[in-house]
């Protein structure tokens, strides 16, 4: 039985870490290449979470609902990216801090206007609903593996794109120095633009894939959003490959130690105490864990070059 | 003179105003200490702390969790409350001096985090729900914050002493390799100070005065809970004293002072009122270079320059602006436009 438990557990911290990522990738490219710290990313999932419910009731399709949401949510991020962000480049990190949170309220708040407060939810596709047997006596849901699925798929294919192409080239050129990108004759803003897109449409790729099986809510995206950066913060900035570590690495130890952490306890203290130390410990674990990294390594496990 | 209107404003409000204003300026003086403390360390340090909230909360918390051991004399709760925050402070400052920039951002929320996970977990306390003072902080016996209007002038002198005691610090020569290490930490190293001392010791003190701002707003509220060192308290401090001017102590007191009236005055004039404040945050930071005291500065400069003196010089001048503004954003925007279709 604990086994089982523990292989359930295991693949939802997995399920967990792959949405993390897709969120904490947008955002460390961003971070790592326009050195732009953007607060609003957090409510970009939100808004792709919100897209794929609007969408999926006009058109009825998971598919269509998918494709027009995540072209929604890159208008809304190359709009915001026109009208405010680029404004804020060149500007001191804490001005980007207030102006993203500032971005965060309206949207947050928006999102409740248009929508509503109450909780949405997104049914699950026909194809994919229900579970699957992966052993005898172990059954666990589909769509949870096709997120799994799904993420590891960005992974690669950013992980090919970043590392094979003209484009990623640049990435990781602009992410060490872009003014020296700049001089060579690239054109950093659209570099920057392009970037900017689609980190956001990770996010709301991310929002998407997860609206089947969480309620979407207005402010779903703001406990997301420091996840994400506890992520990319252990990842070290800028480093797609450190992120997606980080994010399995949090997504693992946060749903195993929520898990499991009062049966650990309870190996060596009174059953009472345990009930109460165990969430504590569980809650703090990911904050805990990026404490011991950023003692050690005071700049993320693997952090860029050149820098 | 900012000092001046706040001791004034009982008595305007005394004059038909409702008491449920004493109550807000006191929670604005309050949360003034707590923004003065962070820009000791935002404005002169460039020590970015985004755990600020879990020093209220600790203070707070002090005072929560001896009155509800019947220990509510002052004498006690206060050197406390401001012990436990400093000392906070300096543990857990010892591990996040030795980080940079964001990084540095990002581990003080990891301490607040756990700070508001530690505290949701005291289950005789309250845990998530909070706990409810059973009685205010007393002094040898007398009771100086059951009367408000006392209340409100302890609070504001608390709030004099310590822009006092910032200021000292911050001209003071300690103050001055404080200052010298946000601009250059390796040369102030190479001139022979210690900048991790420094720095250790500046936020040992802002949590301090964090700790007094939690031991007041325990006080003032009559409770206590984990929300206090929320990530989006920690998150509004630095908004506030961004949004007065970050370096400047005013700019601290100035940007509490409109960020919470200001939300205040939104919520009673629409439900939505952040969808109105967000986009004005935004509007304020494309604007203004240094919060609401470099706006003002800038609005100063502007009106001698263009010589305005009466409302119809200030319409014709805001015209010209604007139009200047227009020209220079269309300017702009075919500039990229052409390098793009270039590039």
């Amino acid at each position: 039985m604990f086994t089982y438990l523990f292989i359930v557990q295991t693949l939802n911290g997995l399920q967990f870490g792959v949405l993390l990522f897709l969120i904490a990738a947008g955002l460390t490219l961003v971070f790592g290449v326009m050195n732009f710290i953007n607060l609003a990313h957090g409510v970009q999932y939100m808004l792709g979470a919100y897209l794929a419910v609007m969408f999926y009731a006009m058109t009825g399709s998971m598919l269509l609902a998918l494709v027009f949401a995540l072209l929604a949510s890159l208008a809304v991020g190359l709009f915001l990216e026109f009208v405010i962000f680029r404004h804020l480049y060149d500007r001191d990190h804490l001005d980007q801090v207030i102006a993203t949170f500032g971005i965060i309220l309206f949207l947050d708040q928006a999102v409740k206007y248009v929508w509503g407060a109450a909780p949405l939810s997104l049914p699950i596709p026909d194809m994919f609903s229900g579970s699957v047997v992966l052993m005898p006596g172990l059954i666990y849901p589909i769509w949870r593996l096709v997120i799994i699925g799904s993420g590891i798929a960005v992974a690669l294919l950013l992980y090919v794109l970043v590392s094979r192409t003209r484009f990623g080239m640049l990435v990781r050129a602009g992410a060490n120095n872009a003014p020296m990108v700049s001089a060579l004759g690239v054109n950093i803003r659209r570099l920057f633009m392009i970037v900017f897109g689609f980190g956001t449409m990770l996010a709301g790729f991310a929002g998407i894939m997860i609206a089947p099986i969480l309620s979407v809510q207005p402010g779903m995206g703001d406990t997301i959003l420091i996840l994400a950066f506890v992520v990319i913060v252990i990842g070290g900035i800028g480093s797609i490959r450190g992120t997606f570590i980080a994010a399995l690495l949090i997504g693992l130890a946060d749903t195993l130690g929520r898990s499991f952490a009062v049966d650990f306890l309870r190996l060596f203290m009174a059953p009472s105490p345990a009930q109460v130390v165990g969430p504590a410990i569980a809650s703090m674990l990911i904050y805990l864990m990026m404490a011991l990294v950023l003692y050690f390594r005071p700049t993320g496990l693997f952090p860029p070059k050149g820098r | 003179m900012m000092f001046v209107a706040f001791a004034l404003f009982p008595i305007a409000a005394t004059f038909g105003a409702e008491a449920y204003l004493i109550d807000l300026f006191r929670r604005i003086m309050i949360f003034a200490i707590a923004a003065l403390a962070l820009d000791l360390l935002v404005g002169y340090g460039a020590l970015v702390s985004f755990g600020h909230a879990a020093f209220i909360g600790i203070g707070a918390y002090a005072v929560g969790i001896l009155a509800a051991s019947n220990v509510s004399d002052m004498i006690i709760s206060l050197p406390l409350a401001i012990g436990a925050a400093a000392l906070f402070a300096y543990l857990t400052g010892t591990i996040c001096l030795r980080t940079r920039g964001v990084y540095f951002i990002m581990i003080t929320l990891a301490f607040g985090q756990m700070a508001y996970f530690f505290a949701g977990s005291l289950a005789p306390y309250g845990g998530d729900d909070g706990l409810t003072l059973a009685m205010r902080s007393t002094l040898l016996g007398f009771a100086p914050f059951k009367h408000d209007l006392l209340f409100y002038y302890i609070v504001l002198g608390c709030l004099v002493g310590c822009y006092w005691l910032c200021r000292a610090l911050v001209i003071s020569r300690f103050g001055r390799v404080f200052r010298g290490a946000r601009e250059n930490p390796t040369r102030m190293a190479a001139l022979g100070f210690d900048v991790f001392r420094y720095q250790l010791t500046a936020y040992t003190i802002s949590g301090a005065l964090g700790g007094l701002a939690g031991f007041l707003l325990a006080n003032a509220t009559d409770f206590v809970s984990p929300a206090y060192m929320s990530w989006h308290r920690s998150g509004e401090l630095i908004v506030m004293i961004i949004l007065g001017g970050i370096g400047n102590l005013n700019g601290a007191i100035v940007g509490t002072v409109a960020f919470l009236l200001l939300g205040e005055w939104l919520s009673d004039l629409t439900e939505n009122w952040e969808m109105i404040f967000g986009p004005l945050l935004v509007v304020i930071i494309l604007l203004a270079r240094g919060g609401l005291l470099g706006l003002a500065a800038q609005m100063a400069a502007w009106y001698r320059r263009e010589n305005i003196l009466s409302v119809g010089d200030f319409i014709a001048a805001v015209g010209r602006y604007l139009r200047q503004l227009a020209r220079r954003t269309i300017k702009s925007t075919l500039q990229t436009s052409r390098s793009r279709s270039r590039g």
